[in-house]
């Protein structure tokens, strides 16, 4: 953690130079290094230069074009080494391989097997748990876990679309869990406080999740403006404080129902909830269409709008930005309080979506979530969007997995951090499968990336 | 932090004047009146008891008895004259003294401490069980900041300190548990911390990956896979895996009855004794030998170090590796000397209040060390003054270590430095 940190390369940003005019930049100022990317790239919406055209790994930001360049392959065989080590795992740790391997040396298909059908079992069940499920009955059985999953989604997208903006603007906020929190808090409060007819009421409720969600991230960005205080260190404390804060809350007369002695709120009132978008018999709620629409405003506050570009500015070079007659300090207060406004969403999701009461677990875990959404996502609003997906199905499924095959939810975790290593690391992932280096013609050398890149790729 | 880019962009360094800074004069006043209001006029009208030893120590001292209302007011009155000092210079464009705000924060110490105790329902605490306590709390701390310290002087920022502390605490509470010896499980937590620092190093300095990236993913992944590996083995037969033997207190004869600071230097694990042999020998390590003016100097300026002849990367890697050794031995505690056993997640964001902890000790080991401490007494203090019952809410007081590091790192470490190269990786060209 450094103040230099507005050097460090932020992880939305591509660079797509040869290692040779990329060394020879290195010598230079970074600053300069900064301008140049910020004005080559510009997040990928721009074509790559025509010199870097032949190298695939050029410029990927959005999924879409990685899947057309070469990196779809390396974020496929990511996943593919992620779900192997995650499937030896729950095979080393499964109590029946244990048992067979005792009698190794005699019957080693015993152990074998067992080891197959333990990983095999885990991962069909986390599939049926999260995509379809292929022993239902009905219809509406047969693709409930889908819809279990776009659901379990949708705060990952709202808060992981927070995160990556935030990187964009060369801040790491990692306070989504307290923006999340505190969000759904002032959305509640509206939600079981006011009586407003139906539509007025859903729509003050998520203005006041957004406005909650701003105000804790928006106090971080102010005291990284102004004081020079690192935004990772305020952003982890503010989680906590959040959290107590919100005990604190239900505590008290105004947040507690009445009649109980837990730190539980009253029920939202009907008119500020969600309305459930495919009937009762599905959990997925309207708030899938507001993160839907929110990665467009993000994509679009980003790649077509002034306050976007700005942000960018500020993301790929404070000082070149400031040069530029950019505020800095306006930049870094509006980066967190649009991510928080985004992370409100995640807490109005859950709050007005799913749970419609407010408890201190409200934020489950998606805020910390959210930062792996937004790395695999590599900070794009799309690529955000498709990770939050992904993540939502391990979720979903990971949840039917622990109750069909007792394997522990947890795995999930280590399958997913492996996935967003590995897609950081091509080259790792190049040499173990001996796959010929991209570009390796025109680059002449197997020299790992340049830092510009893999951090991109994250 | 824009720290860096508001001095190299407004072209004047931090030391000179040029500009006048009234961020020190506005928070002290503030926080002053502040004071006036809380601790002075809102003082409780009894007496406050610190007990110093306890009544079967060797050396018994007499307790502290100490009149609320005029403890408040006095070091209320005194922060208001440093306030009026601060602004005074501020005007006249003359820098503030650097003890003035660190006297200012003792002063509001002492009020703090007095006031709350004073409110209590028994206002009587045992100061030497507090500053016993808070060490304790702070032992991971300061493994993990130590551990902070040697990567980011050599230009790689260390998240992953949450990480390696959590597999060191696993690793000692499987090692120890099979093989029935703690020593066996602090050398398994020093191993594990090592492998955590191996992935970071290889991603970030082999690789190049973004290092911020790597240490948050680096800590799920540690999450993950001990939270894993202890429901699907250790909760199978905690018998077998998960019950370590606990580290043995040594007891030095005599110095351990000093008065309140016996119990906390010459009582203590091994785990607390290394503690101060760590920070001591990376303080002197790092500036006073040819190791430290190497490692510093990668750390700031690696282009001019790999001129001289210094192998940047490999001097990164190998501190890397060194942090990992630390942090683990730190995670050791969690298993061995604070509880018995491994519990799921058991180090709770210890690792990011070390982080915090090294930047509000301007990235020197000795500054870590009291930044923790810090950190460790207000988690104490919390702890204690629930029990005593006082008129502020548990929540709040709960709060209380993470609102101190946020004024910390916002308020009084706004202008620190961190070392010039820290999150740069270097390719040599």
């Amino acid at each position: 953690m450094s103040p230099q940190e507005d050097n460090r390369v932020p992880p939305g940003t591509g660079a797509t130079t040869p290692p040779t005019r990329r060394q020879a930049r290195q010598s230079d100022r970074k600053d300069e290094v900064r301008t140049e990317k910020a004005a080559e790239t510009a997040d990928g919406a721009l074509p790559p230069p025509a010199a870097a055209a032949p190298e695939p790994e050029t410029a990927s930001q959005t999924l879409l074009q990685r899947i057309m360049t070469g990196n779809a392959l390396v974020a496929f065989l990511s996943v593919v080494l992620s779900l192997i080590l995650g499937g030896l795992l729950i095979a080393v740790t499964d109590p029946a391989v244990g048992r067979a391997s005792s009698y190794f040396f005699t019957r080693p298909q015993d152990t074998l097997g067992a080891a197959w059908s333990a990983a095999s079992n885990a991962y069909i069940a986390l599939f049926q748990g999260s995509v379809i499920n292929v022993r239902g009955t009905s219809f509406t059985s047969v693709i409930y876990p889908l819809t279990q999953t776009l659901t379990v989604a949708t705060p990952l997208i709202c808060a992981g679309l927070g995160v990556a903006l935030a990187f964009r603007a060369g801040l790491f906020n990692i306070g989504a869990q307290g923006q999340i929190l505190i969000g759904a808090t002032f959305a509640a409060w509206v939600g079981f406080t006011l009586h407003l007819p139906a539509g007025l009421h859903l729509l003050l409720v998520v203005l006041a999740g957004m406005v909650g969600g701003a105000i804790w991230a928006g106090l971080v960005g102010l005291l990284k403006a102004r004081t020079g205080a690192h935004e990772v260190i305020l952003t982890i404390m503010f989680n906590y404080i959040a959290t107590n804060l919100v005990l604190y809350f239900l505590s008290t007369s105004a947040f507690q129902r009445p009649g109980s002695t837990n730190p539980i709120s009253p029920q939202l009132d009907g008119t500020a909830v969600y309305p459930l978008l495919l009937g009762p018999a599905f959990r997925l709620h309207w708030g899938f269409v507001v993160a839907v629409v929110a990665t467009v405003f993000v994509w679009w506050l980003l790649n077509r709008s002034t306050i976007g570009f700005e942000l960018r500015a500020v993301g790929a070079n404070a000082s070149a930005a400031r040069t530029a007659g950019i505020s800095v300090s306006k930049g870094y207060i509006l980066a967190m309080a649009i991510a928080g406004a985004l992370a409100g969403l995640a807490g109005v999701a859950q709050v007005s979506g799913t749970e419609k009461v407010l408890t201190s677990g409200v934020a489950a875990s998606f805020g910390f979530d959210a930062i792996t959404v937004a790395l695999l996502g590599r900070s794009s609003p799309w690529g955000t969007f498709a990770a939050g997906i992904l993540f939502g199905a391990f979720r979903a499924g990971g949840v039917t997995m622990q109750a069909s095959t007792g394997t522990s939810i947890d795995i999930v975790l280590v399958v997913q951090s492996l996935i967003v290593l590995f897609i950081a690391a091509p080259p790792l992932v190049r040499a173990l499968f001996r796959l010929p280096v991209p570009g390796a013609v025109g680059k002449g050398s197997t020299t790992p990336r340049t830092p510009a890149s893999t951090g991109a790729a994250a | 932090m824009s720290t860096a880019t508001t001095t190299t962009a407004t072209g004047t360094g931090t030391g000179t004047s040029g500009v006048r800074s009234w961020k020190n004069p506005i928070i002290l006043s503030v926080v002053a009146l502040f004071c006036l209001v809380v601790f002075a006029l809102g003082a409780p009208g009894n007496s406050v008891t610190f007990r110093l030893s306890e009544a079967d120590d060797a050396i018994v001292l007499p307790s502290l008895v100490v009149s609320a209302p005029i403890i408040g007011w006095v070091c209320t009155l005194v922060m208001l004259a440093l306030a009026v000092l601060a602004v005074v210079r501020t005007r006249a464009g003359v820098r503030t003294p650097t003890w003035v705000p660190a006297v200012f924060a003792v002063l509001f110490f002492i009020a703090f401490l007095t006031w709350v105790v004073g409110s209590a329902r028994t206002p009587n605490v045992a100061l030497y069980g507090l500053l016993a306590g808070s060490v304790t709390l702070a032992v991971p701390l300061i493994f993990g900041s130590l551990s902070g310290v040697l990567c980011e002087r050599s230009g790689v920022v260390n998240i992953a300190i949450e990480g390696q502390l959590l597999f060191g605490a696993f690793a000692a509470a499987v090692a120890a548990s099979l093989s029935g010896s703690a020593f066996v499980g602090l050398v398994a937590a020093a191993a594990a911390g090592v492998l955590v620092s191996l992935v970071l190093a290889v991603f970030s300095i082999r690789y190049v990956v973004n290092q911020v990236i790597v240490g948050v993913v680096l800590n799920v992944l540690v999450s993950g896979l001990t939270g894993f590996l202890f429901s699907a083995v250790l909760s199978e037969d905690s018998q077998r895996w998960n019950s370590p033997p606990r580290l043995p207190v040594i007891r030095i004869p005599f110095l351990a009855d000093i008065p309140i600071i016996g119990p906390i230097l010459f009582e203590q694990t091994i785990v607390g004794y290394l503690m101060y042999v760590a920070v001591a020998v990376v303080y002197v390590a790092l500036y006073h030998s040819r190791w430290g003016l190497r490692t510093r100097a990668v750390g700031e300026h690696p282009k001019a170090a790999d001129t001289l002849g210094v192998n940047v990367n490999r001097r990164r890697f190998v501190n890397v590796l060194l942090a990992g050794v630390v942090a683990g031995v730190g995670g050791s505690f969690f298993t061995l000397v604070a509880v018995s056993g491994f519990g799921k997640d058991m180090t709770a964001g210890q690792g990011y209040i070390a982080l915090a902890a090294l930047i509000f000790g301007r990235w020197n080991p000795i500054g870590a060390f009291f930044a923790a401490l810090l950190f460790g007494f207000a988690t104490n203090l919390s702890n204690v003054l629930s029990l005593l019952g006082t008129p502020v809410p548990d929540q709040f007081l709960r709060m209380l270590p993470y609102v101190v590091t946020v004024f910390a790192v916002a308020g009084l470490v706004g202008r620190s430095r961190a070392p010039g190269a820290s999150g740069i990786p270097y390719i040599k060209g």
